[in-house]
């Protein structure tokens, strides 16, 4: 296998049970991820782009095919060798930031670095997406795009390979999502972390290295950027 | 049906265990409610009604002897509507086969429809008018000896044997309550109630033409203080007793204290089930109107107006309210059947007609409803405030503050998922205080069952184990020589005897008085101890009086005052006595004095009512049968028997009430706990399922889900023992009578107990809700916006 390449999967289906109807996530779906790149995964709802990042993160299973995390083959871990997946390796950030409200943004990060093998200290997390002012505010004292800032920190704090990131900008207007596409360029740039982004807004695609199209449960195109833009540049 | 109403039902299925845990503590709380005062009326019912139709006279007057011409005169006392003159005669049995003198009452029976006190034939029939040797017993006696009418009983009347024959199995109003002279419990093996003609009876005990008590019905309006005076004024110059009235009569005193304790208990207890209620129903409500509040803003968008969603709560609460109410009812008619059953086998009740006043029922229903609306109040608040547009946008993070141990400075000591349950706590002070009120409240409920266990196990192990240290007591039918207690030491297995003298006394202070008995004991007297309220063994006083200290509640008086004390016996002398010191004493209510001055205030020589003894246990039968045939002895009191028989009281009652409350304790420590564990997981669901993506395991997510419940429950212990022991000293409060002081005795192993099953409930809810934990869709989690 290319040692570059940190994700491979093969083949792999979804279906899921939705009270009586079969629903098709993935059809099929061959990927390979490689260290330190950026990919933006686009596709309208239903693409099945969140159950492919949720299988990639370690928090569901395909229901055929094989997914390889480096040696690990992920498709065949049960639920302890996936938290551990999980608590080790991988970031996430969500559309609705899911942060602990009762806990401040230090200590949201902190939540990580407690349970982490080499992590960096929250503040340096937060200094790094541009938060080192908002340390002991709470999630309620902060805006979205804050919020969302301190996910990105409490995913990057631990130093993951991977940062899987849905919707980061979806519940956020233009100029905060801008924000928060920088702080997530950042990273990658910085720490070299594997970054998958997933959105169904066009425009973001511009900030990848690579964007794979997926429509009806498989990928339809697969694009490799000659030139990035930065976020600044970006407008929808 | 209406889709608000598909709503409601869909909503109740959604919240069922959560509804089942308020429905069972509200059921507790119908339960209690219908059960105490349903037991209550139907007892106090069934008196009322066998007082009635058999006439239960309203004062009655123990003499010595007075000729049956006094009757006219008592007839003559403004007021009186019917005098019954009578003979009671206090024998003993002599049963072949049983080795102990049985003691017993006969009374001669009323013989006509208007005489009062009379006999309930349950079998049999009543004697024949011809014949002189036929008896009616009482049911318990009977019962406990498989007698049956046609058989006949060896009976010592004033030392003479006569042998009976049962015609009749009955009971009247005045032997309800049974207890035999010197017994502090009933005890139906050795006491026998019976009653024959009167001539035969008078003939034995010597009252030929004459009576020695009196009863009486009186005109409702008639002032009974007055003709009790009137009674006493005319029987004073033979041998009066005092009379009394219905009140102070021993059985009736009886039925009415433990009637009075039951209807004090029904009050107190049904009030915290259903305030417990009343917060679940607040805690789960607000959280489900909280959880709604996308839909009501829907409805409201919709054009539903206030009112209906409103009323669409409202429902939801009646329907929870309504099933607790018939659970509760159901159950608590069944268990008051069961509890009046018992009362009516313990008092002896000849019947039990059982009452359910519809009321009680609407009673319960109301309370419980209003404590359930109350309950609602606030999220009631909370959707007429709720703007649509605002209401359907996401809700913005809770805000949170630093805990109090954070302002301590002590955040450095303690991990983030340690501080996040510390801030949950302090999030809703008042949710987190009630949950621990309500939690602490089920701990309480469950030591006021168990310390009435703790308490007379006390009080029994004070009186039998310091108090009264003879293992027999014998009781004479008069008083007699002190020479006697020379025969009697001559007996097989006496090992070792004390003298005792008893007399019947009215004490006066001030504009009170009460009639009771002075107990003259041997100087040093080693078998009956009189203690201090540090259980000390006190001396007799050479002169001067020993009162237990419960006169100073009934009298007001204190040691160094001086009492008037009316001798109740021969020609009624009158000293003025000072009372030396107060003895604690739990049960019983009366005077103490060195013998020798006792009889010289009686002027009489060295005379004895009754002895202690320390028998051999070995030569006990030997012992009894040579008591079966001294005529004198009136009634023996065994100590293991007492305590025996105390222990069968305490199971028959006690124990079924305390079993039933330490249930309901345990039915509140889970209702309160499982619900506050739902709703901690309705609340943080999305941030656990959010750990858990960070990576946390199964045990790190637990552990902030029950370190929150561990530290709910553990700050209700504290409380809730504190609580407990403030509940049992206003129950012991209420109890304290006449007849026996509830001390304040709880036993470790009450508060352990309670504690336990507290810890217990939340480990069983803790259970149940970490396999919803173990069962949550962390993508689903994730998904639903807060």
């Amino acid at each position: 296998m290319d040692e570059h390449i940190i994700f491979s999967a093969h083949q792999l289906t979804k279906t899921y049970l939705m009270g009586e109807t079969r629903v098709d996530a993935l059809r099929g779906v061959d990927l390979d991820l490689y260290k330190s790149e950026l990919v933006v995964l686009l596709g309208p709802s239903g693409s099945g782009k969140s159950t492919l990042l949720n299988i990639l993160g370690g928090l569901d299973l395909p229901s055929t095919g094989t997914i390889h995390y480096g040696n690990q083959d992920l498709s065949h871990h049960d639920d302890k060798a996936l938290t551990q997946y999980r608590r080790e390796h991988v970031g996430f950030v969500f559309q609705f930031y899911n942060l602990i409200p009762s806990l401040t943004a230090r200590e949201n990060v902190a939540l990580v670095t407690e349970i982490a093998e080499q992590p960096m200290t929250p503040e340096e997390a937060l200094t790094l997406v541009g938060l080192e002012e908002r340390l002991d505010h709470f999630p309620a004292q902060l805006s979205g795009g804050e919020q969302q800032r301190v996910a990105i920190a409490r995913a990057i704090a631990k130093r993951p390979h991977v940062l899987l990131c849905d919707e980061p900008t979806g519940a956020l207007d233009i100029h905060t999502g801008i924000v928060v596409l920088e702080a997530i360029t950042k990273i990658n740039h910085q720490l070299g972390t594997t970054t998958a982004v997933i959105t169904h807004n066009a425009a973001i695609a511009d900030i990848a290295d690579r964007v794979i199209h997926l429509s009806d449960g498989k990928i339809t195109q697969v694009k490799n950027n000659a030139t990035k833009k930065q976020p600044t540049d970006l407008s929808w | 049906m209406t889709p608000l109403n598909r709503k409601l039902w869909r909503d109740l299925n959604h919240l069922r265990s959560q509804a089942i845990a308020i429905i069972l503590v509200i059921a507790c709380g119908v339960i209690t409610y219908v059960m105490f005062l349903s037991t209550f009326d139907s007892l106090q019912n069934s008196r009322d009604h066998f007082y009635q139709s058999y006439r239960f006279a309203h004062v009655f007057a123990p003499v010595k002897r007075a000729p049956e011409t006094l009757k006219r005169q008592l007839q003559e006392i403004p007021g009186v509507l019917t005098v019954d003159t009578r003979v009671v005669a206090a024998v003993t049995v002599d049963m072949p086969d049983y080795p102990a003198p049985i003691a017993g009452t006969i009374t001669s029976l009323p013989n006509n429809a208007q005489s009062l006190n009379k006999i309930i034939l349950l079998s049999g029939r009543y004697p024949a008018d011809d014949r002189d040797d036929e008896i009616i017993i009482a049911d318990a006696f009977a019962e406990s000896h498989d007698l049956h009418s046609g058989d006949r009983l060896t009976v010592i009347i004033k030392g003479l044997r006569k042998t009976l024959h049962i015609a009749g199995i009955g009971l009247s109003p005045e032997y309800i309550y049974q207890l035999g002279p010197g017994s502090v419990f009933p005890d139906f093996e050795r006491y026998a109630v019976m009653w024959m003609s009167r001539k035969p009876l008078a003939e034995a005990s010597d009252l030929d033409g004459a009576f020695n008590n009196a009863a009486f019905a009186l005109d409702p309006r008639a002032d009974i203080d007055t003709v009790i005076d009137r009674i006493d004024a005319l029987t004073d110059r033979y041998g009066s007793f005092g009379a009394y009235a219905r009140k102070d009569q021993l059985s009736n005193r009886f039925l009415t204290e433990e009637l009075r304790q039951l209807e004090n208990l029904s009050q107190l207890f049904p009030y915290i089930f259903l305030s417990v209620a009343a917060f679940l129903l607040n805690v789960v409500l607000t959280r489900l109107v909280h959880s709604q509040r996308e839909q009501i803003a829907a409805l409201k968008a919709f054009g539903y107006n206030n009112v209906d969603i409103a009323l669409f709560y409202v429902k939801l609460t009646t329907v929870i309210v309504g099933c607790g109410v018939v659970l509760g009812t159901l159950t608590g008619l069944y268990l008051a059947q069961g509890f009046s059953r018992i009362y009516t086998d313990f008092y002896r009740l000849p019947y039990l007609l059982f009452v359910l006043r519809p009321n009680i029922v609407f009673e319960a229903a109301f309370i419980s409803l209003i404590s359930g609306l109350f309950g609602i109040f606030f999220a009631l608040r909370t959707i007429v405030r709720l703007n649509p547009a605002e209401a359907m946008r996401p809700d913005t993070p809770a805000r949170y503050r630093l805990s109090l141990f954070e302002h301590l400075g002590l955040q450095r000591y303690i991990s983030t998922p340690t501080k996040m349950i510390f801030r949950h706590l302090s999030h809703r002070p008042l949710k987190s205080l009630l949950a621990v009120t309500g939690i602490a409240c089920a701990a309480a409920i469950m030591m006021s069952g168990r310390f009435q266990v703790d308490t007379v196990t006390h009080m029994m192990d004070v009186q039998f184990n310091l108090a009264q240290r003879d293992n027999l007591t014998v009781a004479f039918t008069d008083p007699v020589s002190y020479h006697a207690k020379f025969a009697f030491d001559r007996l097989p297995g006496i090992e070792y005897s004390e003298a005792q003298r008893t007399v019947a006394v009215r004490l006066i202070y001030q504009h009170r008085e009460y009639e009771t008995v002075i107990l003259g004991l041997q100087e040093n007297s080693d078998l009956r101890r009189v203690l201090d309220k540090h259980l000390r063994v006190m001396e007799l006083p050479s002169s001067g009086l020993l009162l237990t200290d419960y006169f100073s509640t009934i009298l007001g008086v204190r040691p160094g005052d001086t009492v008037s004390v009316e001798i109740l016996e021969g020609e009624r002398p009158r000293y003025d006595i000072t009372v030396a010191a107060m003895v604690d004493q739990d049960m019983g209510l009366n005077g103490y004095m060195e013998i020798k001055q006792l009889n010289r205030l009686l002027r009489e020589g060295p005379s004895i009512t009754g002895l202690y003894l320390r028998i051999d246990d070995q030569q006990r039968e030997t012992l009894y049968q040579q008591l079966k045939r001294m005529p004198y002895v009136a009634a023996i009191a065994e100590r293991e028997r007492e305590i025996a028989n105390f222990h069968k009281t305490l199971d028959e009652t006690m124990l079924f009430y305390t079993a039933i409350v330490a249930f309901f304790g345990a039915v509140i420590a889970f209702g309160v706990v499982y619900n506050s564990a739902r709703i901690i997981l309705l609340e943080h669901g999305r941030e656990l399922a959010s750990l858990r993506v960070l990576g946390f395991n199964r045990g790190e997510v637990a552990y902030i889900l029950f370190g929150e419940l561990a530290i709910l429950t553990l700050a209700a212990l504290p409380l809730g023992l504190y609580l407990g022991r403030q509940l049992c000293a206003f129950i012991a409060e209420n109890i304290n009578n006449e007849l026996y002081r509830v001390p304040l005795i709880i036993e470790p192993s009450t508060y352990g107990l309670a504690a336990l099953v507290v810890i217990l409930s939340a480990l069983a809810s803790a259970f149940l809700v970490y396999r919803k934990l173990e069962n949550m869709n962390i993508l689903i989690a994730l998904k639903t916006k807060e």
